[in-house]
């Protein structure tokens, strides 16, 4: 293995743990501030069993989310020192503004989960709200970076030399507000029907019914929604990477031609040295369609670029197309929900949705991992798309397997004995 | 002093409150990791009293306090990118157990908390914590021994045609460097004792965080005679900062008073008086290397100067750092204010 293949591995290791624990600290607490309003306005005592319950869970993965998200600051460096000093002074700014919104969160965190009995009722449930609030800023500002290494604006060069910076022109790059919003709306997706999944699961086993039937319905108040819009922020996501990033588009696409009114491909298998992708159910005109919204609108296919400035098209066309499909699954299950509750049905006695939310229960944040790869490994081989190639920006330090084994090992223990204690919380429920 | 003033500018005043941000993580973060080292060195009669009052004590604020550390990488990847490049490069190693500490005292300490255990995995997990705890400031201390030393800076030139020992190992591993890790080490100890006794609900347990308090004092006095001592030779130019100037041995007396005061203020049993002190003495340790160090961020090559980012960059910064600290003063405020009082123990 390369040190440049170990410093990616690691980081990709690395940010693909993290976003698991930063999606479940973004909606949680909007999860835990809504049983407890819940609870000060009906006063059943279900409500504050749950808030104190959700709470419990929810302090082991903040905690390993805020460890893990100060290995992120340390590793920008550790393995990639070339590309923080180049872009250190633009991105420097939104990762202040997170550190900031991190510290809110983490300062009303402290006064949630211990100042049930040492402050008022109004003000427990404010800082509630601040933890929630505060969490999505952090992730609009983390997310800010991550779209100008995408779309990276801002920076004025010179025969490859940096001669002016706009900082606050790269925070407000092409990206920001789609990917911003599909973050944000993926994680209350992901986490909510993650949540609504396992008080499914409880209820057939016909377990403590009063208690997950309103913990069922919390969660998918804050998940079926999200799980029903963010279909919507892909399209508009899906057009700005068509519109900026055309070989990234192709890639997920497996388009290798450029044509006019080129086709969906459900599923398939890519393969360069063919320049066609195999075995794809191909949709005619569909993806002119959903990237331009025009029948007949030219796509760029791979073949208008350089070989050696494709991404691996493998795990960019799969990646693309397990979001997309467990994506649309949590959309339907959403809806079929919503159609229960229109209908005025109770949702804990309908047994099929029950098992269709136990399924789905993992389904959003497989998606995001999925997501993840397309839009990181998508970008390949740049680290800042055109600007800086990922291979000039590793460290010179050799070894790096020797770091990306250890957190490889560390994360890996850290998943494991993270989900067996929340097992054991959920079980505890029963 | 007009002529020190006359050099500050901008990129020397977010200089500043990059060690004022350092200053706040050794005096809260730091103490949280102290309270780990009188986790693993519980004893006596009350010996689980004192792990409950530590657990206590650090639970509600130890997140908080955690990302101070954050707000300093933050800030220096920010305002000096190549300071932050090279320390990066060089002390990768060094770095990089750093944070396997600190994954591993935040997830134990957490999960000892949290989860539903029995005693055997409830003590394992306390002993995880511990360990960690221990040895993340020696790590911490370390890094910035290596950074004084000047060592950083040679190496970061050699690099691609030194040897890996030469550009990756020497800069942080000498006599000097772990001197500067135990003194880092002992002066959290001393501040985690020195609260802990401030904090502890009744007198024979605030009597046992007495003891440890001045023993930590002691062994504070000891690493810094021996940090000073190998300073003349690992790190030449700090001991001429640090002992050369006329500044230099006012912020001594300064310092040297704080030591005193702590431990009077210890031995009579003025716990309130005490934490000041201390904090006062821990701070003036701080700065006073940061003083010697001036106006050099890497020496003895990198000025504060040449390493800035651009004045775009530092003013947006220094907007960001106004606006961020109007929300998080108050809120910190209002931490500790909350969990200021021990309820009880459970």
């Amino acid at each position: 293995m390369t040190d440049l293949l170990a410093a990616r591995t690691q980081m990709a290791v690395s940010l693909g743990f993290h976003i698991i624990f930063a999606e479940i600290g973004i909606a949680m607490p909007v999860l835990m501030v809504l049983a407890e309003w819940r609870w000060r306005k009906t006063g059943e005592a279900e409500y504050l069993a749950l808030a104190k319950r959700w709470a419990k869970g929810s302090a082991i993965l903040f905690a390993v989310g805020a460890v893990s998200g100060t290995v992120l600051s340390f590793e920008l460096g550790l393995l990639w020192p070339r590309f923080m000093q180049f872009a250190g002074p633009i991105i420097g700014l939104p990762f202040s503004l997170e550190g900031f919104a991190f510290f809110t969160e983490a300062i009303f965190l402290g006064v949630y989960l211990y100042g049930w009995d040492r402050i008022s009722a109004r003000a427990h449930l404010g800082a509630g709200a601040i933890v929630a609030a505060s969490g999505a800023a952090s992730a609009v500002f983390v997310v800010m970076v991550n779209a100008w290494m995408n779309t990276p604006t801002g920076v004025t060069l010179s025969n490859g030399a940096v001669t002016s910076i706009d900082p606050i022109a790269g925070m407000l790059n092409p990206s920001t507000v789609q990917q911003a919003l599909h973050m944000l709306i993926a994680s209350y997706a992901a986490t909510g029907l993650c949540v609504a999944g396992l008080h499914a699961l409880m209820l057939l086993r016909k377990s403590s019914y009063q208690f997950h039937r309103r913990a069922l319905a919390i969660a998918l108040a804050v998940g079926a929604p999200a799980a029903i819009l963010q279909p919507l922020s892909g399209d508009l996501s899906a057009r700005t990477v068509a519109e900026w990033q055309p070989v990234k588009l192709a890639a997920l696409e497996g388009q290798f031609a450029t044509e006019r009114g080129a086709p969906l491909r459900i599923g398939g298998i890519p393969d360069a040295d063919a320049r066609r992708t195999r075995f794809a159910l191909e949709i005619p005109h569909g993806l002119s369609l959903a990237a331009f919204h025009d029948l007949n609108a030219e796509v760029k296919g791979l073949d208008a670029f350089d070989r050696d400035l494709w991404p691996p098209l493998l795990p960019v066309h799969v990646g693309f197309q397990v979001m997309v499909a467990l994506g649309t699954a949590m959309a339907l299950v959403s809806l079929w929900a919503a159609v229960l509750v229109i209908r005025k049905r109770t949702l804990g006695e309908s047994v099929w949705l029950l098992r269709a939310l136990a399924v789905v229960t993992p389904f959003g944040f497989i998606a995001t991992e999925a997501g993840w790869t397309v839009t990181e490994v998508g970008r390949q081989p740049w680290v800042v798309q055109g600007i800086l190639r990922t291979a000039d920006a590793v460290t010179p330090m050799p070894g790096l397997i020797v770091p990306m084994t250890l957190f490889s090992l560390l994360y890996l223990a850290l998943g494991a004995i993270v989900i067996a204690l929340i097992t054991a919380m959920v079980r505890e429920t029963a | 002093m007009s002529a020190f003033v006359a050099t500050l500018g901008l990129p020397e005043v977010l200089a500043g409150v990059i060690v004022l941000a350092l200053n706040a993580y050794v005096l809260m973060g730091g103490a949280d990791f102290g309270g780990g080292v009188w986790d693993l060195l519980a004893g006596g009669p009350r010996r689980e009293e004192q792990r409950e009052l530590i657990a206590t004590s650090i639970a509600p604020i130890w997140e908080a306090n955690h990302v101070w550390l954050i707000v300093v990488v933050v800030m220096t990847f920010t305002a000096f990118p190549s300071v932050y490049a090279t320390l990066a490069t060089v002390l990768h190693i060094p770095l990089t157990l750093l944070l396997v500490g600190i994954v591993l005292r935040g997830s134990a300490f957490v999960i000892r908390s949290y989860g539903t255990h029995t005693d055997v995995a409830r003590r394992r997990w306390g002993l995880a914590f511990a360990v960690s705890s221990l040895v993340t400031p020696v790590l911490l201390g370390i890094t910035i021994g290596a950074l004084v030393s000047g060592r950083v800076a040679g190496a970061a030139a050699r690099v691609g045609h030194g040897s890996f020992v030469s550009v990756f190992v020497a800069p942080w591993l000498s006599v000097f460097t772990v001197t500067i890790g135990l003194f880092a080490l002992a002066l959290f100890a001393f501040l985690a004792a020195v609260y802990l006794a401030v904090a502890a609900p009744d007198p024979a347990l605030r009597e046992d965080f007495r003891r440890r308090a001045l023993a930590a004092a002691a062994a504070v006095f000891v690493l810094a005679a021996l940090a000073l001592l190998s300073a003349r030779s690992s790190a030449p130019q700090l001991a001429h900062g640090v002992m050369g100037t006329v500044w230099a041995l006012v912020l001594h007396l300064c310092t040297a008073a704080a030591a005193i005061a702590a431990i009077v203020a210890l031995w009579r049993r003025h716990y309130g008086a005490a934490r000041i002190a201390a904090a006062a003495q821990v701070s003036l340790i701080l700065w006073g290397w940061a003083l010697a160090q001036y106006p050099f961020v890497v020496p003895p090559s990198l000025t504060i100067g040449q390493a800035a980012a651009p004045r775009i960059t530092l003013d947006l910064l220094s907007i960001g750092l106004v606006l961020g600290a109007a929300i998080l003063l108050p809120s910190l405020r209002y931490l500790f204010k909350t969990f200021a009082k021990p309820m009880s123990l459970r």
